[in-house]
């Protein structure tokens, strides 16, 4: 479903090109649950950018369903995100402006994949019909990471890309948040990618890719 | 340590050299255009000053006789025999190719020590004043606009002498003025006894006539020019101020990770305050002076327009060219300071209360939103209640100006919350979730934005006041101009001999001649003219009359009734019916009853109308020089007369001419506030955009996950620039009601009071379609940096959103 | 001879050349005394505008009903910028009077200042007048006079009467100023008698005494090294008179001068080494320090005196300031007089 080979990333600085990816490689099938790995600096976080088409790489490529990144304009790329992919923040990144109930619908309507029952219930299943009318900052850090999880999924993106989702929330409420999240990705039969740190939150994906220094550097299942 | 501190905040300049010029070039047009503002100001008073301190009526009281203008020196010498201190003055004015010169002519022997133009009896300046060939004492200015060829006493250039004023002695100016013998009025020396000297004395009955202040009593007449300009030096300050008030947010905004990393490194949080405030006073100090250097340029390049106005509009004199003043320098840094202290306030108190730890919650700003507005929404409504009972019960000029502020403060404040109904109304109506963000979003940047939105509301309601207020009055102006002036030619005699001369010519030319002669007086302590016309269609058919009694002109014939000007009956509360007395030169008295008001723009003092023989017959000496000549042979008339009397062009001219001379002197005393409301709406403009500069980067991270949802940066951009012009539409429209009000208390109130006219009060929809125009222009511009900057924002600095800590 | 000099003796002080007009001195037109030409009177008790400088200048020892000494002063000073007189504004003269009034602790001062041509101020011979404003010395001859003045604090009315025929000072009327030979036209009224009645701060106060007139003109300046001017008249109880003063010089000696004029008018001119004046102490008066206390020899006439001033503040602080007051005289005679110093400031 995903197929990453040789990807190149590095960033301009003061002296000469930092390089973050240093040709990886890796494959992910359809509906698999895969962690990433890393520590601070392996490159984990700029590898979940250029799956979620939100920059550009050097050299390498990936491919979504056969669909080629490389080369892709602005546009096309904006597409992408907005059709295909469901992100999820660390900072839940919703929308001051909109409402709980806009924030859950906004992604779904961008992408004109809006479905009212499907959002009805998820809405239900994510706990949030109280809170519809609320604003988001009106929530708690657990509820607004809901509500980032149920815009994500609202659209029915084939794939979800996480990072350390549950980076900002305590032990009790991650846990329900993840289970959440594994149990829509499940049923959506989306594909998850997921920026963790924490070996307990990736035992309970499918896979886990351990980055070092720009590659892969182990494969291990879960 | 307090140096290294500096020096790291110092370096954020260092990478972001636009950020500190907007914050400086905000600080600079605030100081500049205050600055500006009141160096006009003190330009003009120090000249009223010096008019009055050169003529002797700032601190002396003065000796006139009642109802004549001039009286035999002979009786100066009888009041200094019966021990009476007092100076003699000649006075008059000296025409010198067509510009008119103030002659003052002194006793140096007798005048007071400190009348400034007095040559010091122990200076060799003396012999040269009293020699037989005179000498002029006049300033550089005035010196450099006497005819070079002009029959003149040597001329020489003294400070401190008033513009357009000549000093000289007293027998060298009666042989100009032609006043051998005569006085104008005596100057009573502060040793000299109290009262009046009585008639035995010299024969003539005494006005005395108190100092009229510093500022020669011109002051109560331009104080209403002067508070207008210091209005509009005030808002562009004030917009000004929203410009500094975004910068220093914006750098604020930027250096938030910085000041938590100095305080994480434990930097003590006074120690830092006291770094920012350092820093904050040096570019406040540097500010300062580039904007009083600047103010000084504005200042000097609207003077001569300023001089022209005060000139035409109240006949003052105010120097064309502008002197540095220290005091002037120091208030500029001062109020450049204080502005900067103002701006920073909340950035200094946001510092102080910043967390060590950066905040994980989105910033609540929907609730903090909802409480200003209650707050503002609050504070409008007490502002609009206050204007509502002023508007009723202003009779005063401070009153009217601060009805405009309650008005135009109450209206800012209401503009957020009008904008909020507005954009919340829309995100209501709104299909698909583009639009019902961007309305949404609207609403919300609105808060950040209203500071500048408020600046916006300001500048386009003044321009639309004013700009009413002006259109109003000229429409008006060039009516009663057309009812005004309705003979065909007005021509004025170079003497008595020759005014009869050309009555006897005309008479046998035209239709009608008829004379137009005044005099100059004092009614109560107030000076006034007396103007005599003669009984014609032409002035009862034309004449804009505002209340008559019956057969008004028909009373005047009688002697028993005036017409007067409209000011007059405003300042002396006077209504048609009520009775006045005007002061005759031979000692006695002319009653009159008050038979009609007319309307008199342009004219800062009082006017009596009577009859042109009666007049003549109770002023004997009036001087018999000007005629209104009705002719269908316009041309014809005026060669012939030109041909005849050798008059100089200025002394025969056709209605036309005076009807253009007129328009031209009203659209010059416009000038200047025109060129303040240019500025200000400029100022606002920048505003406006260092505004959306600063709320572009603490927007970042609510733009970001729109792009991480899939909308290209373009079309963000686009939606930004739409916002923003649909919130400046808004406020243009939101400005046209308030534009009115501001009109309506001009005309209304302000100019009833400063003038003593009131106006109809016109509206100009053309011109709010220029005005909307003009802030759709101004709200691209202002948000055309941020937006493109935006469209071109690299992703990883969007992608910087989303890492752990921002 | 008296206070203008002052004027004329600082080349350097701007009055002289603006009040005074001495810019251009050499070429001015004025006329200049000369030695042996008679004064005729009453003509010359008039004013002489072709002279740069004249002045009437009264002053009077005075005692009240209790015995209490006043001094006053009336003089009317004339000063030319051009030669002659012109009609109306274009008149060049300009007129100054100084008025004062002495007691042992208070001295009032006014000034009066006057154009010339207009009326405001003059000098008629006969029946003499000379005004300015409200001030005048006037009556059917310049030995007939009522004096008048008036300022902040104190007037003065007093009625002069003298039988004497005038004093002509230096060489009948001819008076020489310095070694080089400047001069002046100079007689003097030495013996006037005096009643009258003074006010001061509105109080009346009858009073008695002498008084003593001075008439100059002059064109000259006096040398450029002359800085000051002491000038005594002394009216001794035997009744005699005597005027004396000295031109102080920086260049070198003092020159004197002075006359004695006997009490039946015999006039006896005392040559610069007839005279010797002596300063003996310094005092602090309201203007500069100065001499307060003389002594005056006169060794042909045994004249050996000692004078104190009656008020050591008789200071004038006019425009051009200098110190004038009544003076005691004790020693060899005794009497009244006053004293005049110019230059010490």
């Amino acid at each position: 479903m995903l197929t990453i080979t040789d990807l190149h990333k590095s960033f301009e600085t003061a002296d000469a090109p930092m390089p973050v990816l240093r040709g990886v490689d890796m494959e992910i099938a359809t509906g698999e649950c895969v962690a990433l790995t890393g520590e601070s600096g392996s490159g984990k976080s700029t590898l979940l950018h250029l799956v979620a088409a939100l920059d550009t790489f050097d050299r390498g490529s990936i491919t979504l369903d056969g669909q080629e990144f490389s080369g892709m304009g602005d546009t096309a790329r904006a597409n992408l995100r907005r059709t295909r992919i469901g992100v999820i923040f660390q900072q839940f990144n919703l929308i001051p402006s909109l409402s709980v109930g806009d924030n859950l619908s906004f992604h779904a309507r961008l992408s004109d994949r809006y479905d009212a029952a499907w959002q009805a219930e998820l809405t239900e299943r994510l706990g949030l019909s109280e809170l519809v009318h609320r604003w988001p900052e009106q929530l708690s850090g657990g509820q607004q990471q809901r509500v980032a999880v149920g815009r994500a999924i609202a659209a029915r993106p084939a794939l979800v890309l996480a990072d350390e989702p549950t980076g900002n929330l305590d032990e009790a409420t991650g846990s329900a948040v993840m289970d959440l999240l594994l149990d829509l990705v499940a049923e959506t039969q989306a594909t998850l990618l997921m920026v963790t740190h924490s070996g307990a939150l990736a035992a309970r994906l499918n896979r886990r890719i351990h980055l070092r220094h720009g590659r892969v550097a182990e494969v291990a299942a879960a | 340590m307090t140096g290294l501190i500096l020096r790291t905040l110092l370096s954020h300049w260092r990478s972001r050299p636009f950020q500190i010029v907007t914050l400086l070039l905000g600080l600079i047009v605030a100081t500049a255009l205050w600055s500006g503002v009141q160096a006009i100001n003190a330009e003009a008073r120090a000249s009223y000053a010096q008019a009055a301190a050169t003529l002797g009526t700032d601190r002396f009281d003065s000796l006139r006789p009642r109802g004549a203008q001039r009286f035999d020196q002979r009786a100066y010498v009888a009041l200094r025999r019966a021990g009476w201190l007092v100076s003699p003055i000649v006075e008059g004015d000296l025409r010198l190719d067509g510009a008119r010169f103030r002659v003052l002519g002194i006793d140096p022997v007798t005048a007071p020590a400190d009348l400034p133009a007095r040559p010091d009896l122990q200076g060799d300046a003396l012999t040269g004043f009293l020699g037989q060939a005179g000498l002029i004492l006049t300033g550089a200015q005035t010196a450099g606009r006497l005819p070079a060829d002009a029959d003149l006493p040597p001329v020489r250039v003294m400070d401190g002498i008033a513009p357009r004023t000549l000093v000289m002695d007293i027998g060298t100016a009666q042989r100009l003025l032609g006043m051998s013998g005569q006085l104008s009025r005596l100057i009573v020396l502060p040793e000299a006894q109290d009262g009046i000297p009585p008639l035995a004395v010299a024969g003539i009955e005494w006005n005395r006539i108190a100092p009229r202040g510093a500022d020669g009593g011109i002051a109560a007449l331009t104080d209403s020019f002067h508070l207008n300009l210091t209005a509009f030096g005030f808002l562009a300050f004030a917009v000004g101020l929203f410009i500094v008030y975004s910068s220093i947010g914006l750098a604020f905004e930027q250096r938030k990770p910085m000041l938590r990393t100095l305080r994480a490194l434990g930097v003590p949080l006074r120690l830092l305050m006291l770094v920012m405030v350092v820093e904050l006073t040096a570019l406040a100090l540097l500010a300062g002076i580039a904007g009083v250097a600047l103010g000084y340029l504005i200042a000097a390049s609207l003077l001569p327009d300023v001089a022209a106005t005060l000139q035409g509009l109240y006949g003052a004199q105010v120097s064309g060219t502008l002197s540095l003043r220290p005091a002037w320098w120091l208030t500029g840094l001062a109020i450049a300071m204080g502005g900067a202290g103002l701006a920073a306030a909340d950035t200094l108190w946001r510092t102080a209360r910043m967390p060590l730890l950066s905040a994980a919650l989105p910033e609540a700003w929907h609730g903090a939103q909802r409480r200003a507005q209650r707050v503002q929404g609050i504070a409008a409504l007490g502002c609009f209640a206050l204007a509502a009972v002023l508007s009723q019960t202003a009779s005063s000029l401070t009153a009217g100006f601060v009805l405009m502020g309650a008005l135009l403060i109450g209206a800012a404040l209401s503009l957020p919350v009008m904008l909020s109904v507005i954009l919340g109304l829309g995100a209501r109506r709104a299909r698909g979730p583009l639009a019902q963000w961007g309305w949404a979003d609207a609403r919300q940047q609105m808060s950040r934005l209203s500071l500048a939105l408020m600046a916006l509301l300001l500048a386009l309601s003044a321009n639309i006041g004013v700009g009413t207020m002006v259109m109003s009055f000229r429409d008006t102006f060039t009516g009663w101009l057309d009812q005004r002036l309705v003979a065909e030619v007005y021509v004025t005699a170079s003497d008595a001999a020759q005014g009869q001369e050309i009555q006897r010519w005309a008479q046998g030319r035209v239709d009608a001649v008829l004379p137009i002669w005044s005099t100059e007086t004092r009614l109560g302590d107030m000076p006034a003219s007396i103007y005599g016309v003669a009984q014609h269609a032409t002035y009862s058919d034309h004449w804009p009359l505002i209340e008559e009694l019956p057969d008004a002109w028909q009373s005047l014939a009688s002697g028993q009734a005036a017409m007067i000007n409209e000011q007059m009956a405003g300042r002396r509360d006077l209504s048609p019916g009520d009775r006045i007395t005007v002061p005759l030169p031979d000692g006695g008295e002319w009653p009159m009853i008050v038979a009609a008001i007319y309307s008199d723009y342009g004219n800062p003092t009082d006017q009596v109308m009577v009859d042109v023989d009666l007049l003549s017959e109770r002023f004997p000496d009036i001087e018999r020089l000007r005629f209104a000549l009705r002719t269908d042979q316009t041309a014809e008339i005026i060669a012939e007369a030109r041909d005849r009397f050798a008059l100089p062009s200025d002394q025969i001219t056709d209605q036309a001419a005076i009807k253009a001379l007129s328009l031209a002197i009203f659209e010059r005393t416009f000038t200047v506030t025109g060129a303040l409301n240019v500025l200000t709406l400029a100022v606002a403009a920048l505003a406006l955009l260092t505004a959306m500069l600063t709320l572009q980067l603490m927007r970042l991270p609510w733009l970001a996950p729109l792009w991480a949802m899939g909308l290209t940066r373009a079309a963000l951009a686009r939606a930004e620039l739409l916002k923003v012009m649909a919130l400046a539409l808004l406020t243009a429209i939101l400005a046209i009601p308030v534009g009115l009000g501001v009109a309506w208390v001009l005309t209304n109130v302000i100019n009833v009071t400063a003038f003593g006219w009131r106006l109809p009060m016109n509206v100009y929809p053309a011109d709010w379609l220029r005005l909307i125009g003009l802030s759709l222009l101004t709200a691209a511009i202002a948000a055309g940096l941020p937006v493109l900057r935006l469209a071109r924002t690299a992703p990883r600095t969007l992608l910087g959103v989303f890492a752990s800590e921002r | 001879m008296r206070f203008l000099w002052i004027l004329m003796l600082l080349p350097g002080l701007a009055f002289a050349q603006g009040f005074a007009g001495l810019g251009n001195a050499p070429q001015d037109g004025f006329a200049t005394p000369e030695r042996g030409v008679s004064l005729s009177f009453p003509a010359d008790h008039g004013s002489h505008p072709d002279y740069r400088i004249e002045w009437w200048y009264l002053t009077a020892n005075m005692t009240g009903p209790d015995g209490t000494q006043y001094g006053a002063q009336w003089t009317l000073f004339r000063s030319a910028l051009d030669v002659g007189e012109r009609p109306d504004w274009d008149s060049p003269q300009i007129w100054m009077a100084h008025a004062a009034l002495t007691s042992a602790d208070q001295h009032f001062v006014a000034e009066k200042f006057a154009r010339g041509g207009i009326g405001q101020a003059g000098v008629v011979a006969q029946p003499f007048e000379a005004w300015i404003d409200d001030w005048q010395m006037s009556g059917p001859t310049l030995n007939n006079v009522t004096v008048q003045a008036s300022g902040q604090g104190f007037s003065y009315a007093l009625d002069l009467r003298a039988d004497a025929p005038f004093t002509l000072q230096g060489d009948a009327g001819y008076s020489v100023k310095s070694a080089a030979g400047q001069a002046s036209y100079y007689y003097s009224q030495p013996f006037y008698d005096l009643s009258g009645v003074i006010e001061v701060e509105g109080v009346q106060v009858p009073v008695t005494g002498q008084a003593w007139l001075d008439r100059e003109w002059s064109s000259q300046p006096l040398a450029e090294t002359q800085t000051g001017w002491d000038w005594f008249s002394l009216q001794l109880d035997g009744g005699e008179r005597v005027m004396a003063f000295r031109l102080r010089d920086e260049a070198g000696q003092p020159f004197h001068s002075g006359t004695w004029i006997a009490a039946d008018g015999t006039v006896q001119p005392l040559a610069n080494d007839a005279l010797l004046l002596t300063p003996l102490a310094i005092g602090q008066s309201v203007g500069p320090e100065l001499p307060v206390e003389w002594r005056v020899q006169v060794p042909s006439r045994g004249l050996d005196v000692t004078t104190t001033a009656l008020n050591v503040d008789s200071w004038m602080g006019t425009l051009f300031p200098y110190w004038e007051g009544p003076i005691r005289i004790e020693g060899s005679h005794s009497g009244v007089g006053y004293l005049e110093m110019t230059g010490y400031d």
